[in-house]
């Protein structure tokens, strides 16, 4: 399979790896491109954290290539794990230090030297903790343990960001907040790494979504890639007062079929004839009261993979996608 | 191996325990009851009081130690005045009899600050950030054993100042002035007892990081520490009683097999048992 993508700077290829007779990773491909938001998306125990353990070393391979910065984690440990910033699905935070104490910590274990406390101002000022750093970590609530993690992750300026459900358990404004803030260091040119089940948050966040499942990739690609596997052609929802009033689309120029039940779901071989169709309509005399471009969200998209999934006739056979033929936009990577 | 790694994860160790007044109130009680309380009753029950009972047993029991360590019990003062048995059962209590407890509390303290250390981390979930940390696994072994050792050691060296004091304030002037440390309480203080605590930490730290919780990891430790108490117990009260060859010997000994058992745990912690995911080197 060809790789459109530019070089990866985090590149997986097969990687196995189990804990006694459990497989938490199986032949796993992921790649990551430098700058790039990855959202690593799949239900509880398909492999998420386990990737993330496996990009910075914590964890070695069984089997397969790990490659982060050109580098191999089992082997240049250091040198990889120097340059990335983690925050765990727990925040992982000393509760009986204070905010300063635990950044000073990992200032110091990332070989900053102990006069940092600049550079920790600055950090959790950017993520609105500088007033809370004097008090123990304990007495925080989840919305601050997970800025001061957030802010751990920064501190040493690394190139590599990697997140695992950073807003478990946070109220939805932290959370928008929270992803805010991912979405501000992205802009400044780091290459993050988030998993997450929530696929809301990874709709509005990822460049590229990487789908996994039993603890292999299944599906990598843009959304508006891996949406156009599904639903390959364009649709336009249209609701006349009249419902017949839109069977005067069928045999239209680039109209590929109308389906629906009340609002005409109408097929098309390009959006962009979505203006002709309505003028069509409305030369026709019919009162229209909506006109809805079809876009998949996500979560049409995930449902649809698990759907194919668990309809799939054998493992590794490639069923028909539910949209029907048309171009593979999105990598099968499974 | 980077030091200054090393020395990071000690001090952060160190200051969370500090942190604690759960931890340190217990610490600092315990040897308190060790080197003050318990020295206190008994060394001034037989020079104030004069408890007559306790002097005959103590003088009973000096008269089954060795004849070198016999010996070394003042008749004399410095004066010329003839000490008194009361004096003599107060010199043999507080020289032989009470050295134990300098293998004790630092054995106790360290081994309850270091069953916990690591598997701590991994209840806490800290342990992934360590994880993922650049410190390497040798690094987080050699800063959690310190910081494991320190409090323990620390407490003693605090209590061994203490009761040397106490010492010379109630038997001094029945022997004829301050006598205490002797040759041989410098010698197991500082040959001896810090390596039956390098050792049994080693070994400690090796349970925490393999077992699953904290609960599991005091009461293996246990088992292990208690034998080296009784070890370590013996072996001191022996180097008192004996000449400073045979207590440097011990002591000498006792570092090789502490170096070696570090040698062979020093590998122990590894980042899969921090994110307790299950064993791999």
């Amino acid at each position: 399979m060809s790789d459109p993508l530019p070089p990866a700077l985090v590149d997986l290829r097969g990687v196995h790896r189990s804990f006694g007779d459990v497989a938490a990773l199986t032949a796993l491909d992921l790649q990551a491109t430098e700058g790039a938001i990855t959202v690593l998306l799949g239900p509880n125990g398909a492999g998420k954290t386990t990737a993330i353990r496996m990009i910075t070393g914590a964890l070695r391979p069984d089997a397969g290539t790990v490659r982060v910065f050109g580098m191999d984690p089992a082997v240049d440990g250091e040198a990889v794990r120097l340059r990335c910033g983690v925050v765990s699905a727990k925040p992982a935070l000393y509760d009986r230090l204070s905010g300063w104490d635990n950044l000073r910590y990992s200032a110091e274990l990332y070989g900053m030297g102990r006069h940092v406390d600049d550079r920790i101002a600055s950090c959790a000022t950017r993520f609105g903790i500088e007033g809370a750093l004097d008090q123990q970590v304990g007495g925080f609530s989840t919305g601050m343990k997970t800025r001061l993690a957030l802010t751990r992750s920064i501190l040493h300026d690394p190139d590599l960001l990697l997140y695992d459900e950073p807003t478990s358990g946070l109220d939805p404004e932290s959370a928008y907040a929270v992803l805010d803030l991912i979405r501000q260091m992205s802009s400044d040119g780091r290459t993050v790494i988030m998993c997450t089940h929530l696929l809301a948050e990874a709709e509005g966040l990822a460049d590229r979504i990487i789908v996994l499942e039993d603890g292999t990739s299944v599906l990598a690609g843009t959304h508006e890639e891996l949406a156009r596997r599904y639903w390959p052609e364009a649709m336009v929802r249209i609701a006349t007062e009249d419902p017949a009033a839109v069977e005067v689309l069928r045999g239209a120029p680039g109209v590929l079929g109308i389906g629906g039940d009340g609002v005409a779901e109408i097929r098309l071989d390009d959006p962009a004839r979505v203006p002709d169709l309505v003028t069509a309509l409305a030369a026709s005399g019919a009162r229209i009261t909506r006109v809805e471009p079809h876009r998949p969200t996500l979560e049409d998209v995930y449902f649809a993979i698990r759907q194919e999934r668990r309809t799939a006739p054998a493992p590794g056979a490639p069923p028909p996608p539910p949209g029907g033929g048309g171009p593979r936009a999105a990598e099968v990577v499974s | 191996m980077n030091r200054g790694r090393m020395w990071t994860v000690a001090r952060t160790d160190l200051l969370q325990l500090f942190q604690a007044r759960d931890f340190w109130i217990p610490m600092g009680a315990l040897g308190a009851i060790f080197f003050l309380v318990i020295p206190v009753i008994l060394l001034l029950s037989i020079t104030s009081v004069g408890d007559i009972a306790a002097v005959q047993q103590l003088s009973d029991a000096v008269a089954i130690l060795p004849a070198s360590a016999q010996a070394k019990i003042p008749s004399v003062t410095s004066g010329g005045s003839e000490v008194s048995d009361a004096g003599r059962a107060a010199y043999a209590l507080a020289v032989y009899l009470l050295a134990p407890v300098a293998v004790v509390v630092p054995l106790t303290i360290s081994t309850a600050v270091g069953a916990a250390t690591i598997v701590g981390e991994r209840e806490r979930g800290t342990g992934e950030f360590l994880a993922h940390s650049p410190a390497d696994v040798t690094e987080i072994y050699v800063g959690k054993l310190i910081a494991s050792i320190v409090p323990g050691y620390a407490t003693a060296l605090v209590g061994f100042g203490i009761y040397s004091l106490i010492v010379n304030l109630t038997v001094g002037p029945e022997v004829g002035g301050w006598f205490f440390p002797t040759e041989q309480w410098w010698l197991l203080m500082l040959l001896v007892v810090p390596p039956f605590v390098l050792l049994t930490l080693s070994l400690v730290l090796r349970l925490s990081a393999r077992v699953k919780s904290t609960a599991a990891a005091q009461q293996a430790s246990g088992l292990v520490t208690l034998p080296l108490i009784i070890v370590a117990y013996s072996q001191s009260t022996g180097a008192l009683l004996d000449s400073p060859s045979v207590t440097v010997g011990i002591g000498l000994a006792a570092w090789a097999l502490a170096l070696f058992s570090l040698i062979v745990n020093i590998r122990s912690v590894t980042r899969a048992r921090l994110l307790g995911v299950g064993d791999e080197q």
